[in-house]
């Protein structure tokens, strides 16, 4: 398994994805988004952050950006992309994923730990993600609020493209458990050939106990698979 | 050529920023105002002398950036 990190103007979590992948012996490479082909890779992550300052539409500019065709290509293969937070937003915008991230419902910046429920673990990134295990893993965003039309998300739920679920504690999926207003309490989808995931919560950020946790270990584990 | 751009987000879709402007317009005491939507507005000039091929661009440019269709509507107006 090799890596390759998407790295636009305003990224700011593209160092600590590089962290958490090669913690896991997988080799990283750095990715300029003005570059025209990618490195040879298995896996292409789409890291979280303010890419071009959020203008017009989050992740809107990334999405039109001269390597995300190439992306978009390496997907449409069958290669594995994997965007977290602002690198779910862009996925939107490519189209690679239905939907779009809306503003929080309360119109607040949320940067906190939330818990999510596995909905599908029998796809590449969650294999390894022990079945009803409640992860705690944190949130930072301004827009995560996963809204498609009635006709997507009914689309989601027959393919089994849910797989994160905002939840308690005790992995019930209710309004008290929603932080931004998603839909369903999304909080991360998969392609219909489940070789692209987008979600919002930062595994990399719970990789190892000096961060506060460990819970995101167990995505990275999964692509080792 | 001039062109103006609206977008605005879908009826269907909840706007919370219309949601608290409108809070804030009701503390002004105007009560007579509701369903305030907040959108997006553009302007751009297009090099070319032919109207229709005009117009096509500026709604590729709508369709493919400006407005994400899964939530946005848009709408064109040419200036003098």
């Amino acid at each position: 398994m090799k890596a390759s990190v998407i790295v636009f103007p305003g990224s700011n979590c593209d160092r600590d994805v590089q962290v958490a992948l090669e913690k896991f012996q997988i080799p990283t490479t750095m990715v300029w988004h003005q570059e025209t082909s990618l490195p040879k890779c298995d896996l292409i992550v789409l890291p979280g952050g303010f890419s071009y300052g959020d203008y017009l539409r989050c992740g809107s500019m990334a999405s039109k950006s001269k390597v995300v065709n190439e992306v978009i290509k390496f997907a449409n293969n069958g290669g594995y992309v994997f965007g977290i937070c602002n690198g779910f937003q862009i996925l939107t915008e490519t189209g690679l994923l239905p939907g779009a991230l809306l503003r929080n419902y309360k119109l607040k910046f949320i940067c906190k730990d939330i818990f999510i429920k596995t909905t599908n673990n029998k796809t590449p990134f969650t294999n390894k993600i022990t079945e009803k295990k409640i992860l705690t893993i944190p949130i930072a965003h301004n827009e995560g609020n996963y809204f498609a039309s009635n006709e997507e998300v009914n689309d989601l739920k027959e393919n089994n493209q849910i797989v994160f679920q905002y939840c308690d504690l005790k992995g019930n999926v209710s309004e008290q458990s929603n932080p931004n207003g998603s839909i369903l309490n999304i909080a991360g989808i998969i392609n219909k050939k489940k070789n692209v995931l987008g979600m919002m919560p930062h595994p990399e950020r719970v990789i190892d106990q000096i961060l506060g946790g460990t819970d995101g270990q167990e995505i990275f584990k999964s692509l080792l698979q | 050529m001039k062109f103006e751009i609206f977008v605005t987000l879908k009826k269907e879709v909840l706007d919370p920023q219309g949601k608290a402007v409108e809070g804030a317009i009701k503390n002004l005491g105007l009560n007579s105002i509701s369903n305030i939507r907040q959108g997006k507005y553009f302007t751009l000039e297009i090099n070319e002398q032919d109207h229709s091929t005009a117009l096509m661009h500026a709604e590729e440019a709508c369709k493919k950036l400006l407005a994400n269709l899964t939530i946005e509507e848009y709408q064109i107006r040419k200036l003098d």
